[in-house]
C-alpha cells in the first residue's frame, strides 16, 4: 500500500504531507500501518507499461534538439510554409525518438529486474510469534527481523539483540560509505537481554519515536520507550540498509525506515551531469549556427520580398499568388520556409552520432586487454560514456597517494641489526643481486604460526635468529612488543593482525615469522611466542606516538621481572636519545639508513633500555599522577616521556617498503612528457609524501629546489609562496596576468584565466594541509596557483577530502584546463566528483571511489593508456567527426542558399526530398561513423613512443572556433562549386538525343550525386586508418545511394506511390549521359584538389607533430623498443620517516577495554572468509586499517 | 561521501565472494580480437610528395586533352538562336506582343526571316527558349498532380490541393490541373525554306520523339486506359484556364493526345533554371546526300500566343545540331582545359615548395 502511495506521489511529483516524526511500535502491524509508512519495497524504475510512452516522450521532448525538430515538423505542416514534405523531418525524428525509447526501455527493464531481485530477497521476519521467511518487499515498518552473518541489512533497523557479547554486532559499510573496515554497533542493554528468545521478542512492545527519513548517514536521533522507561537512541544502535553483517552469528532488529525511506535510498540523489568541453563548445557553436541560420533566412526573406516586388508581381499571369498573401507576407513565410530547408545545418543526427561515437569509444576502454588486471580479474570500465574525448585533453592530474600510486602494502624489506645488514643478496663476487620473483625465499615452515604470505629472501637473518643471536632476539622482541596492533585468533594458530598503520603490521608480521609471534594482548599484558615458548610480558606503560615525538615506546616487565623500555621511532629523534656508548654502532647504522633511504624505503630506528625497578616504581607513580591530572596533562606526560626515553641502546634499524604499484614512475614520466602536470594530494604526512614523490620520480635530485610550505599563519604562507615564486622567476610581475573572457552559452559566464609563466629549471613544491587551508583563502589562492603552476611537481600532504576538492576546483576555475582526479578511497570522492574526469582505482579501499568515478581500473599505470591512447584517439575521432560533420552538412545546406538566387527565393530545394531525408540517415551515416570509430593517426605503441602527440589535445587544436570557421569557409567553397559547375555545364544543354536534361529533376540528381561523391571523397581524405570496415562503409554507402536512387526513380515505385516518387526515370535518363559524368568528375576535382594541395603545402611548410610521427611510422613501421630504465639510482640525501597514519596514536585504545573483548575461541566457519576483494587472497601481507570507532563524519 | 546514484544491484556489491566450491568465476578478461583491441589491419596512406605531385601532373596531362576534345566537339555543333519576343520596335513580332490578350480569338502571326550561313547536316533540333521564366519556383513546381497525369480517374475528378488555384474552374475539375499545365507554351512555330527561286518550302517538323521515353510511357498516361474516346474520358472536366483547347484536342493522333501529348509532357518537365530551352520539333534528316537544312534564307512563322512581356521574359527559337555530348556548351571544354592547366601549374609550385622546404621538415627531429 505504501508503495502505491509513494508511487502516486512520485507520479504526481508532489510529496505527501511532510512527515515530522516517526512513531512506531514493535510487533503491532495495525498500529504502524495506520501511519502509512513506506514498506520495504524499492522502486528505481521510472516507467511501467502504461506510463512508458507518454512519460518517455515527454522526457525526450524536454531535450532542446528534439523540441527543435518537433517545431520544425509542425512548421512543415503549414502548407504555405512547408518547403519540404513532412517526412523529411518526421522520419529522422521518429527514428531518433524510437532509438532513444528502446534504449530507455531496456534500461528501465534492467532496473525493474534488479528491483525485483532486491525486493524478492528473503529474510526472517517475526510475525505472529514465529519467524517467517518473507520477501524483502513485504517487510513493514515496525517488523522485527532476524539477520544472519554475511546477510545484507534489509532496511534501516534498530538493533535489538545480537549473538555477540555486550550485544555488539559488526557491520561492513563498504556499499554505504566505501570503508571496508568493520564497524561496531551496540544494542541497548534492555533490548539486548531478550537474546534470541522468540517468545520474549514476540512480546516486545517497545515504541520508537524518531526523526523523519533523511539522508544523513552519521546521525540518528530517537527514543525507545519500553515498559514506561524511555531510552535515547543514537547512530550506534542503528543498522542501515546497504551494510553487511559480519562476524556476528545473528542479530535481531526493528524496522524503522523501509524501502524509499532508508538512508541509502534517500542518498541516491541525482548524479551531477558532467559535460565535456567539446559539449560546451558545441553548445556555443550550435547557438552560433542558429544565429547564422537566422541571418541566412533573413537575407533570403529580404531577397524574396525584393523578388516578389519586382518579378513575382509581374509573373502572376503564370504563377498567381495565393489569396491574401502579398509580397510582405510572402517574404515572412519564406523566412520560415528557409528555416525548414536550411535546418540541416543543425542536424538531429549530429547528437545521435555523437552519442554513438562516445559509446563506441567507451566500449573500447571496457574491452582493452592491456587495461585488464588479471590478479584481481578487473577490466577497465568506462562508467560514464559521455566524456571520452575529454580524456584527450587533460592538463592536470590530481592523484591520491595511498592505494593509487602505492599499493598500500608495506613489506618488511631490510634491516640492520647491530651493525649488520640483512635483506640484501650478494653473489660470489660481492655484487648486489636483484631480487626477483624467482629468487629463493626463506622457508618459515618450522614456525607454525608464521604468516604464509610473508616473503623474505635473505637466509642469513633466519640463521642468525636461530643461532640465538641476542641482538637479533632483542630486535624482534622489540618488534613483537612495541606496537599497537590488535591480534585476532579465530582458530587456533590462525592469527590476524589489525594494525593502525600498514607499517606496524609489516613489522609485527616480520617478528612473527622470525619466531617472535605476538599472540594476544590484554590491557595489562602482551603474550608472545618466543621461538616456540610462550612468554607473557606485563605491559606497564605505552608511551604513545604523536607527531612531535615521532617515536613510540613501551615499558614491559618480563616474567623474570626484568624491566625494559622498547622504543622505535624516526632516526633523527632516536639518535638524540642514545647512550654515547653506541657511537660506533650509530655510524654504521647511519650508513645503512642512508642506503635504505636511497632505495626509497621507510626506515625506523629501534632502541631499548633496561630500567631500574626502583626508578620505574617512582616513575610509574608520577606517570599515573600525570595521566590523571586535570591540567596540563599533555605537557606533563611529555616531560615524563622525555625523561625516561634517554640513554637508550641502539638495536638497529628496519626498512619497510611502501610498495609502489607497478610502473608508476614510468607512467608519471610518460604523462609528464605528454605535458600533463601531476599534483599529488594525500592525507599522508609530509615525509611520507615526499618519500613517495622521490620514489615515483616526481621529485628528482636534479630539481633546483623543492619548496616546502608549512607555515601556520596566512602571512607566513603568503611569504613562503612569494619567496618560492621570486626564486623561480625573479622577473615575474607581482600581479598575475589574468585574461578575462566570457564563455559558455549566451556568453553569460565570466571566466578569468591565469596565464602560465615560464620558469627556468625544474622545481617542486610541497605544501602542508594547514598551510593549504590558508592558501585556499580568496586572497591567497592566486598566489598559490601561480607558484604551484610554475613548479614541475606539486605535492599537497595532509589534506582533507574537502581540500582536495577545493584544489581541483581552484585549478578548474582559474586555469580553464581540463582536470582529472584519480583515487581509490572514500576520501577521494569529493575530488573525483569535482574534477572534469574522475578515475577510480578499484583497489582495496572499497568501491566508494569507483562508484562515483567516470572511469575505473585496477592499476595506476593504466592511466597512461587511458589518456595517451584511448583519450587521444577519442579526442581525435570526435574532432574529426565534428569537423567533417559540419563540413558535410554545411555544404549540403549552402547549396540551397545559392540556389535561392535562381528560383526567386521561393525555398525550392535543390535535391530530391528523399535525398534530403536520407542524406544524414543513410547515405552518409555509416562512413562518418566508421571514421570516428576506427580512425587512429598512429597505433598505440607509437602513441606511447611519442607522448608529445597528446599536446594538441590540451590546446584544443583539432577542433575549436577557428577550425569551425575553416569548416564553414571550406563548405562555402564546396557548395559554390557544387551549384555553379553543374549550372554552367547544364545550362542550355541537351541530351545526346536532343531531349531535355536541364530540367529540375535531372539537375537535382546531378547536384546530389556530386555532393554525395564529394563528401565521401572528403571523408577518404580525412581518414588516416583504412580498415576493411571503412572501405565497406564508404563504398557501401555510395552503392546504396545508387541502388536506392534507381529504386526510388523506378517505374514500380512510381506506380505504387505516384505522388511520393515523381522523379521516375530521372536516373536512367541522365546518368547515361557522358556530359553528366564529365560534370561530376570536374566538380569532384574542383572540390578536392585545393584541399589536397593545401594540406600538402601545410605538411611541407608547417608539419604538425602528427605529420612528423606518421612519416616516421611509415619509414620504420615498428617503434624501437623503449630504452631500459637505468637501475634504481642512489640518492644522497636521507629521507626517512615513520609513516604512522596521521591520526593520533592508538595507545589509549590498547590500554582501554573497549576493544579487548574476551571472545570465546569458537570455530566459525564463515568468519572472515569474506575478503574485501579477491585481491587480498593473492597479495602478501595485507592489513586492514582500524579506524577509531567514533566514526568520523563521512557525509559532506 | 555517499553513493550518489543508487542502483539496486550495487547493494550486492561488485565484490564477488567466491565461496568454497562455488565454482570457478568466469574471467572478466576481455576478448582478444583485433576489433576489440583496435588492431584491425589497416592501410594508412599519407600525403607525400611521391603521391601528390604525380597526381597533380597526371590530372593536368589528362584533363587538357579531354578539355580540348570537348571544346572542339562543342564548337563543331551548329546552333542558331532567334529572339522573337518582340519587345523591340523593329522586331516583326512587336505588334503581336503589344496587342496580346488572353481572350483574343484571332491569332496574331509574325514572320521572322533569317539566314543560315552553314548547312546543317544530320538531324536538326528545334527548341523554344524562355528566359526569366521561373519554372523552378517552389509554388510553381509543386502545382501539379502526378496522379492525375498518370491517368488516375479519382485524381482526374478530384485534383490535388497542390493545384490551387488551378484545380477547379466553375466547380469542374481542371484537367490537367495546376499552374504548370495552365502556363503551357502555346506559340506555334513553323519553318520555311526560301528557295532561291522564290518559293517558300515548309520544312517538315516531327513533333513526336521529343519527350523522355519514361515520361511518355510511364509517368504520363491518359485516364480510361486505352479508351480512344477522349471526349468521354475527360467528360466533366474543364480545360486549363489559359488554354484555348481542351487537353484531348491537343493533337489528332491518339498516341500523342491527351496527357501523353509530347509538347505537353516536355512542358511539364520543369526547368531547373529561369532561363531554359525545351525541345519543340525535330527536323529529321531525310537524304544522306543533302544537308537537313541547306545554306540559305529561311522564314520563321510564329503564331504569337504566349505572353512574356509582362514579366520581361524573352522567347527564342533555337536550331541546333547535337553531338555525343549533347548540345552546344563550351563550358565543359574550357573548364577542363583550365583545371588541367591549373593542376599542372600547381604541381610545379608544389614541387618547388617540396624541394625548398620539404626536405627540411623531413629530416626535422620530432621534438616540441
Amino acid at each position: 500500500m505504501g508503495s502505491v502511495v509513494s508511487y502516486f506521489s512520485q507520479l504526481c511529483g508532489t510529496k505527501q504531507k511532510q512527515e515530522e516524526e516517526r512513531h512506531l511500535r514493535a510487533n503491532d502491524r495495525p498500529f504502524n500501518l495506520s501511519y502509512r509508512y513506506a514498506n520495504n519495497a524499492i522502486k528505481t524504475s521510472k516507467y511501467n507499461v502504461f506510463t512508458f510512452l507518454p512519460l518517455n516522450l515527454f522526457e525526450q521532448f524536454r531535450r532542446l534538439a528534439n523540441a527543435y525538430f518537433l517545431v520544425l515538423f509542425l512548421l512543415q505542416l503549414i502548407p504555405q510554409i512547408s518547403s519540404l514534405a513532412w517526412f523529411t523531418t518526421a522520419i529522422p525524428l521518429m527514428l531518433v525518438l524510437a532509438i532513444t525509447a528502446v534504449k530507455d526501455a531496456s534500461d528501465d527493464i534492467n532496473r525493474h529486474k534488479s528491483d525485483n531481485q532486491v525486493n524478492n530477497r528473503r529474510v526472517d521476519v517475526l510475525i505472529d510469534e514465529e519467524l517467517r521467511n518473507e520477501k524483502w518487499m513485504n517487510v513493514q515498518v515496525g517488523d522485527m527481523i532476524k539477520l544472519e552473518n554475511n546477510q545484507f541489512v534489509t532496511a534501516d533497523l534498530l538493533l535489538l539483540s545480537s549473538s555477540e557479547p555486550l550485544n555488539l554486532v559488526y557491520i561492513e559499510t563498504a556499499e554505504l560509505d566505501g570503508e571496508t573496515n568493520l564497524k561496531v554497533k551496540q544494542a541497548l542493554t534492555v533490548t539486548g537481554e531478550m537474546g534470541d528468545s522468540i517468545d520474549v521478542l514476540a512480546g516486545f512492545r517497545g515504541e520508537v519515536r524518531c526523526e523523519p527519513p533523511n539522508n544523513r548517514l552519521d546521525k540518528f536521533k530517537g527514543t525507545l520507550t519500553v515498559n514506561g522507561q524511555t531510552y535515547a537512541l543514537d547512530n550506534d544502535k542503528v543498522l542501515l540498509r546497504g551494510c553487511t553483517l559480519r562476524n556476528t552469528e545473528w542479530c535481531f532488529g526493528l524496522v524503522i525506515f523501509g524501502g524509499p525511506d532508508t538512508k541509502l535510498m534517500q542518498n541516491s540523489g541525482k548524479t551531477t551531469f558532467k559535460r565535456t568541453s567539446i559539449d560546451h563548445l558545441m553548445n556555443v557553436l550550435v547557438l552560433c549556427i542558429f544565429g547564422f541560420l537566422a541571418s541566412m533566412c533573413s537575407i533570403l526573406a529580404i531577397g524574396n520580398a525584393v523578388w516578389e516586388g519586382r518579378e513575382g508581381s509581374a509573373f502572376t499571369a503564370f504563377l498567381p499568388r495565393e489569396p491574401g498573401i502579398d509580397a510582405a507576407l510572402s517574404s515572412f513565410l519564406s523566412f520560415w520556409s528557409y528555416v525548414i530547408i536550411l535546418n540541416t545545418v543543425v542536424p538531429i543526427s549530429l547528437y545521435v552520432s555523437v552519442e554513438i561515437i562516445r559509446l563506441g569509444n567507451s566500449f573500447y576502454i571496457d574491452w582493452d586487454r592491456k587495461m585488464y588486471y588479471p590478479k584481481s580479474d578487473t577490466p577497465a570500465q568506462a562508467r560514464t560514456t559521455t566524456l571520452n574525448e575529454e580524456l584527450g585533453q587533460i592538463k592536470y592530474i590530481f592523484s591520491d597517494k595511498t592505494g593509487t600510486l602505492t599499493q598500500n602494502i608495506m613489506t618488511f624489506n631490510k634491516c640492520s641489526i647491530n651493525g649488520k645488514v640483512y635483506g640484501e643478496l650478494f653473489d660470489f663476487s660481492g655484487q648486489r643481486v636483484e631480487i626477483t620473483e624467482k629468487t629463493e625465499r626463506v622457508d618459515f615452515s618450522w614456525n607454525q604460526l608464521a604468516d604464509p604470505k610473508f616473503i623474505f629472501h635473505d637466509h642469513s637473518l633466519m640463521e642468525t635468529v636461530r643461532e640465538g643471536n641476542p641482538e637479533a632476539h632483542a630486535f624482534f622482541r622489540l618488534l613483537a612488543l612495541c606496537h599497537t596492533v590488535m591480534p585476532e585468533e579465530k582458530k587456533e594458530g590462525e592469527l590476524y593482525y589489525q594494525a593502525q598503520s600498514p607499517d606496524e603490521g609489516a613489522l609485527v608480521t616480520a617478528a612473527r615469522n622470525f619466531g617472535f609471534v605476538f599472540r594476544s594482548r590484554t590491557p595489562e599484558t602482551i603474550t608472545v611466542m618466543e621461538m616456540g615458548i610462550q612468554v607473557t610480558y606485563e605491559l606497564l606503560a605505552v608511551l604513545d606516538f604523536n607527531n612531535v615525538r615521532k617515536r613510540m615506546s613501551v615499558i614491559v616487565r618480563s616474567p623474570k621481572g626484568k624491566l625494559t623500555l622498547y622504543c622505535k621511532g624516526a632516526d633523527t629523534i632516536i639518535y638524540e636519545r642514545l647512550h654515547p656508548s653506541c657511537k660506533t654502532l650509530m655510524d654504521v647504522t647511519t650508513r645503512h639508513l642512508h642506503e635504505y633511504a636511497g632505495d626509497g624505503l621507510r626506515t625506523l630506528v629501534l632502541a631499548y633500555k633496561d630500567l631500574d625497578v626502583d626508578y620505574m616504581d617512582e616513575w610509574g607513580e608520577r606517570h599515573h599522577e600525570a595521566s590523571t591530572a586535570m591540567e596540563g596533562r599533555e605537557e606533563r606526560l611529555d616531560e615524563l616521556y622525555e625523561e625516561i626515553e634517554k640513554d637508550m641502546l641502539l638495536l638497529g634499524a628496519t626498512a619497510v617498503e611502501d610498495k609502489l604499484q607497478d610502473g608508476v614512475p614510468q607512467t608519471i614520466e610518460q604523462l609528464a612528457k605528454a605535458g600533463i602536470k601531476i599534483w599529488v594530494l594525500t592525507g599522508d604526512k609530509q615525509e611520507t609524501a615526499e618519500n613517495i614523490g622521490y620514489s615515483c620520480n616526481m621529485l628528482r635530485e636534479e630539481m633546483k629546489e623543492v619548496f616546502i610550505v608549512a607555515a601556520n599563519t596566512a602571512e607566513g604562507v603568503k611569504e613562503e609562496l612569494q619567496n618560492a615564486r621570486r626564486k623561480m622567476c625573479p622577473e615575474a610581475a607581482e600581479k598575475p596576468s589574468v585574461i578575462k573572457a566570457r564563455a559558455g552559452l549566451f556568453w553569460l559566464q565570466k571566466t578569468e584565466t591565469i596565464q602560465d609563466e615560464t620558469v627556468n629549471g625544474e622545481y617542486g613544491l610541497v605544501i602542508n594541509g594547514h598551510s593549504l587551508a590558508f592558501a585556499l583563502e580568496k586572497n591567497l589562492q592566486w598566489e598559490l596557483l601561480r607558484t604551484a603552476c610554475m613548479c614541475q611537481t606539486v605535492i599537497c600532504c595532509r589534506v582533507t577530502p574537502l581540500q582536495k576538492a577545493q584544489v581541483v576546483q581552484l585549478v578548474k576555475k582559474y586555469k580553464q584546463a581540463v582536470t582529472l582526479a584519480i583515487g581509490d578511497g572514500a576520501n577521494d570522492v569529493s575530488m573525483i566528483k569535482a574534477a572534469h574526469i574522475g578515475v577510480g582505482i578499484s583497489g582495496q579501499e572499497g568501491m566508494q571511489a569507483v562508484l562515483s568515478s567516470d572511469y575505473s581500473f585496477a592499476q595506476f599505470r593504466y592511466l597512461q593508456r587511458l589518456l595517451l591512447v584511448h583519450g587521444r584517439w577519442s579526442y581525435l575521432r570526435m574532432c574529426k567527426f565534428l569537423r567533417y560533420f559540419f563540413y558535410k552538412n554545411f555544404t549540403f545546406t549552402f547549396v540551397h542558399f545559392w540556389y535561392a538566387f535562381f528560383c526567386g527565393f521561393s525555398a525550392q530545394t535543390v535535391y530530391d526530398e528523399w535525398f534530403i531525408t536520407l542524406y544524414n540517415l543513410v547515405y552518409t551515416a555509416l562512413p562518418v561513423l566508421g571514421l570516428s570509430l576506427f580512425d587512429q593517426d598512429v597505433n598505440d605503441r607509437w602513441s606511447f613512443q611519442y607522448p608529445q602527440l597528446y599536446c594538441p589535445g590540451q590546446l584544443s587544436l583539432y577542433f575549436n572556433k577557428k577550425a569551425f570557421v575553416q569548416c564553414m569557409l571550406h563548405s562555402c567553397y564546396s557548395s559554390l562549386i557544387l551549384l555553379y559547375i553543374p549550372w554552367a555545364a547544364m545550362q542550355d544543354t541537351v541530351r545526346d538525343d536532343g531531349k531535355d536534361i536541364a530540367d529540375y529533376q535531372s539537375f537535382a540528381l546531378l547536384a546530389q550525386t556530386c555532393l554525395l561523391i564529394v563528401v565521401n571523397i572528403q571523408l577518404c581524405l580525412d581518414t588516416y586508418y583504412w580498415t576493411a570496415v571503412n572501405q565497406f562503409f564508404v563504398w557501401g554507402s555510395l552503392a546504396a545511394y545508387f541502388a536506392i536512387t534507381f529504386t526510388m526513380y523506378s517505374n514500380g515505385m512510381f506506380f505504387i506511390f505516384t505522388s511520393s516518387f515523381p522523379f521516375v526515370g530521372t536516373a536512367r535518363n541522365s546518368l547515361n549521359q557522358p556530359n553528366v559524368w564529365l560534370t561530376i568528375f570536374l566538380t569532384l576535382l574542383l572540390c578536392i584538389l585545393p584541399v589536397v594541395a593545401f594540406r600538402f603545402i601545410l605538411i611541407q611548410l608547417r608539419p604538425t607533430i602528427n605529420d612528423k610521427v606518421r612519416r616516421k611510422v611509415r619509414k620504420e613501421k615498428l617503434p624501437a623498443p623503449a630504452p631500459r630504465r637505468p637501475p634504481a639510482r642512489r640518492i644522497s640525501t636521507r629521507r626517512s620517516g615513520y609513516a604512522f597514519s596521521h591520526s593520533h596514536g592508538y595507545g589509549d585504545l590498547v590500554t582501554s577495554r573497549r576493544f579487548l573483548l574476551k571472545r570465546p575461541l569458537r570455530n566459525r566457519a564463515v568468519l572472515f572468509t569474506q575478503t574485501d576483494s579477491p585481491l587480498a587472497e593473492n597479495q602478501p601481507q595485507h592489513y586492514r586499517t582500524i579506524k577509531e570507532v567514533s566514526e568520523e563524519s563521512t557525509s559532506p | 561521501m555517499m553513493a550518489s546514484s543508487y542502483n539496486a544491484k550495487d547493494e550486492d556489491g561488485n565484490i564477488t565472494v567466491s565461496g568454497p566450491g562455488g565454482g570457478a568465476l568466469r574471467s572478466k578478461k576481455p576478448e582478444n580480437t583485433a576489433f576489440k583491441q583496435q588492431r584491425l589491419p589497416a592501410w594508412q596512406p599519407i600525403l607525400t610528395a611521391g603521391t601528390v605531385l604525380p597526381a597533380f601532373f597526371g590530372i593536368g596531362l589528362f584533363f587538357i586533352p579531354i578539355g580540348i576534345g570537348l571544346y572542339v566537339t562543342s564548337n563543331n555543333i551548329k546552333e542558331l538562336e532567334i529572339d522573337y519576343t518582340g519587345s523591340d520596335m523593329s522586331s516583326p513580332c512587336f505588334n503581336c506582343s503589344q496587342s496580346f490578350s488572353w481572350n483574343s480569338t484571332k491569332p496574331c502571326t509574325c514572320t521572322i526571316p533569317f539566314h543560315l550561313d552553314q548547312p546543317y547536316d544530320s538531324n536538326v533540333f528545334m527548341y523554344y527558349g524562355l528566359s526569366n521564366f521561373y519554372q523552378n519556383h517552389r509554388r510553381y513546381v509543386k502545382s501539379r498532380d502526378d496522379s492525375q497525369l498518370n491517368g488516375d480517374s479519382g485524381s482526374l475528378m478530384k485534383p490535388s490541393k497542390e493545384c490551387e488555384p488551378y484545380a477547379y474552374f466553375e466547380k469542374k475539375p481542371i484537367a490537367p490541373c495546376g499552374a504548370i499545365a495552365n502556363s503551357m507554351f502555346n506559340d506555334t512555330l513553323e519553318l520555311f525554306y526560301n528557295n532561291p527561286n522564290g518559293t517558300k518550302v515548309k520544312i517538315p517538323l516531327t513533333s513526336t520523339g521529343i519527350a523522355w521515353w519514361t515520361d511518355k510511357h510511364v509517368k504520363f498516361r491518359n485516364p480510361g486506359g486505352s479508351n480512344p474516346n477522349f471526349t468521354a474520358v475527360f467528360q466533366g472536366t474543364a480545360k486549363p484556364v489559359n488554354w484555348r483547347r481542351p487537353v484531348y484536342e491537343l493533337d489528332s493522333d491518339p498516341e500523342n493526345n491527351g496527357f501523353i501529348n509530347e509538347d505537353f509532357i516536355v512542358w511539364m518537365r520543369t526547368a531547373a533554371l529561369p532561363t531554359f530551352r525545351k525541345l519543340y520539333r525535330i527536323i529529321q534528316k531525310k537524304d544522306d546526300l543533302l544537308p537537313t537544312l541547306p545554306r540559305g534564307s529561311y522564314t520563321l512563322e510564329v503564331v504569337y500566343n504566349y505572353p512574356v512581356r509582362s514579366f520581361e521574359g524573352r522567347k527564342r527559337m533555337i536550331l541546333s545540331t547535337i553531338s555525343w555530348m549533347g548540345g552546344k556548351n563550351p563550358f565543359l571544354g574550357i573548364a577542363y582545359i583550365t583545371v588541367g592547366s591549373v593542376c599542372f601549374f600547381l604541381g610545379v609550385i608544389l614541387l618547388i615548395i617540396h624541394h625548398k622546404y620539404g626536405n627540411r621538415s623531413n629530416s626535422a627531429d620530432i621534438s616540441s
